[in-house]
């Protein structure tokens, strides 16, 4: 589906991509990896046709640069940094919908199940949203539609942890009909996403691996974790991811998403000392959920 | 065609609720609503009074401010949008470079245009009540020089903001083009120039290229056909030109200047980094 043929980038004397070569397939889901400055940024706005390069980025064969329409109304788009945009957020969401030939309403109904009822903001300019506000109606253009390819750089670093879990079965929705190209400086923040890690550095990939794929994006962990001795600190964190504690702060229980495990005991290690013991269980797949459905 | 209009709006939309615009808004609204707390309708001038003399001093001090205002304002909102991501983000969207780019243009054009324009007819809306004749040959000619003045310094504008790759570059530059044109604003400056043996000729060919100078020229043709003010260089002007021809010329010429700015500024813009 995506070609890059030897692409090289030079802003002025600074080459930032040094000939990139990758090719990405349907049901790819790729994490891009790499520390500031490796690359990603530069390579998705090539692939964008937001940057002029040298060598040969297809996608469908077809070139981003000149096919632009033709190409972008296939992608589905989530930047790093919401832009500081003043128009209504009702607006925003009628301008993408009309632009890419879309229903704004199903753009609306994500935005929804994200947690965002896009009426009660419906005349709020989208700059004066939260953080999290902002990614998730970013999410709902980028998903609300029927995107081919979703290129989403740093996408859930706004999210709580409920609207992260929906947005990973919003994504499991679309794993078998869509590329996709997930950037992230740090491979924990994605790895449970992906099949693929593409690690870019100074503007070369240096590594191309296919991962074991046995993470259901739409599934859920119960857990329950005991400490030696309640902590404020622990209980702030913890309570961030929704988690209830007993009265003395000592156990905690609560859900993660499948994929935000990786995380999630990233987070547990900065308390390795206070913990007593920890136990997570597939809570919910889509398996279990379809069989519930068939009685 | 579509998403010219839909980017138009959505840069309308945008404006409407940016600062420069209200800043804007005040300075027009606030020039004639000064003009009439003076009692500027009610002097007499050059046999100038009422609505006439109203709009004509509205007319010259526009020609001080509307410039540079419409090059500042242009230069820090796209190039400002441009290092905000604004450009990153909506130009991943499905809308061809032409659209965008035109769109943006139609929609500050508006934009810029209108509060000067409203400012008019509120003036004369008011003069009206008051009991003044109303100047209808001078409402249409000035709507149209104003018209064509913002259209002028906005294709310039646009053509800046595709060069200059920060907010900084871009509004210094446009200080330095509204300082440039503002120089050759003045006949002094010309008439030295003739006598350091430049051709009068070349004098005149800067005057008549200064969309600013066309447009206090032209202004000035209205309440002063001969234009006795201009001093000898009037002659050029009625020689060549003739009255009608001038004015032809002061509608046509910042019209034709300001789309091939604006077209240089997008063949720009489609072959380099959008972002």
């Amino acid at each position: 589906m995506i070609q890059f043929e030897g692409v090289v980038k030079r802003f002025r004397r600074n080459q930032v991509l040094q000939g990139v070569d990758l090719s990405i397939e349907r049901g790819d889901r790729v994490a891009l990896v790499g520390s500031n400055g490796a690359g990603k940024t530069t390579l998705i706005r090539c692939l964008l046709g937001e940057y002029t390069c040298e060598g040969r980025v297809k996608v469908d064969d077809l070139d981003p640069r000149v096919h632009r329409r033709k190409v972008l109304s296939k992608v589905g788009f989530v930047p790093q940094l919401p832009p500081p945009l003043k128009m209504p957020v009702r607006q925003l969401v009628r301008f993408a919908a009309s632009l890419c030939g879309a229903d704004p309403l199903r753009m609306e109904a994500v935005a929804g199940r994200l947690g965002l009822d896009v009426e009660s903001f419906h005349g709020q300019p989208f700059v004066k949203l939260s953080g999290g506000q902002k990614q998730k109606l970013l999410i709902a253009i980028a998903l609300g539609r029927d995107s081919e390819l979703l290129v989403l750089d740093e996408p859930a670093a706004n999210l709580d942890p409920e609207a992260r879990h929906i947005f990973f079965q919003l994504l499991a929705e679309k794993k078998d009909t869509a590329a996709m190209l997930i950037s992230s400086h740090r491979l924990d923040e994605v790895a449970s996403l992906v099949n693929r890690v593409v690690e870019m550095d100074q503007g070369n990939v240096v590594l191309d691996d296919r991962v074991a794929d046995l993470v259901d994006l739409s599934s859920r962990l119960r857990c329950r974790i005991s400490l030696n001795q309640p902590e404020e600190a622990f209980a702030k964190t913890i309570g961030e991811w929704k988690f209830k504690g007993t009265e003395n702060g000592l156990v905690w229980e609560g859900y993660v998403a499948g994929p935000d495990r990786l995380r999630f005991l990233g987070v547990l290690a900065r308390y390795a000392a206070l913990l007593a013991g920890i136990s997570m269980h597939e809570a919910e797949t889509e398996t279990d959920r379809g069989a519930a459905a068939n009685g | 065609m579509k998403h010219l209009w839909l980017n138009a709006y959505a840069d309308i939309v945008e404006s409407l609720r940016a600062r420069w615009f209200l800043v804007y808004t005040a300075v027009f609204g606030g020039l004639v609503i000064l003009l009439f707390a003076y009692g500027l309708a009610e002097s007499r001038i050059m046999g100038f009074t009422g609505l006439s003399r109203l709009l004509l001093t509205y007319i010259q001090l526009t020609m001080a401010i509307l410039p540079v205002f419409v090059l500042i304002t242009t230069v820090r909102s796209v190039a400002g949008d441009r290092e905000a991501g604004v450009f990153e983000y909506l130009l991943s969207l499905p809308i061809s470079l032409s659209a965008w780019y035109w769109g943006k243009m139609l929609g500050r054009f508006l934009m810029v245009f209108m509060p000067v324009f409203l400012a008019m007819i509120g003036a004369i809306i008011w003069g009206v009540v008051k009991g003044a004749d109303l100047p209808w040959t001078m409402l249409l000619y000035y709507s149209g020089l104003l018209m064509v003045l913002a259209w002028c310094f906005l294709g310039i504008g646009m053509l800046i903001s595709t060069i200059a790759r920060s907010s900084d570059v871009a509004q210094g530059a446009a200080f330095v083009v509204w300082l440039t044109l503002l120089l050759f604003l003045d006949l002094i400056l010309l008439g030295i120039m003739i006598r350091e043996q430049l051709p009068p000729e070349s004098a005149v060919a800067i005057a008549l290229a200064n969309p600013m100078q066309v447009f206090r020229t032209a202004s000035m043709m209205l309440f002063d056909p001969q234009l006795v003010l201009l001093g000898p260089s009037a002659y050029v002007i009625l020689d060549s030109f003739g009255q009608t021809g001038y004015i032809l010329y002061a509608l046509v010429y910042p019209v034709v200047l300001g789309t091939v700015c604006a077209g240089i500024g997008y063949m720009i813009f489609r072959r380099t980094d959008l972002p």
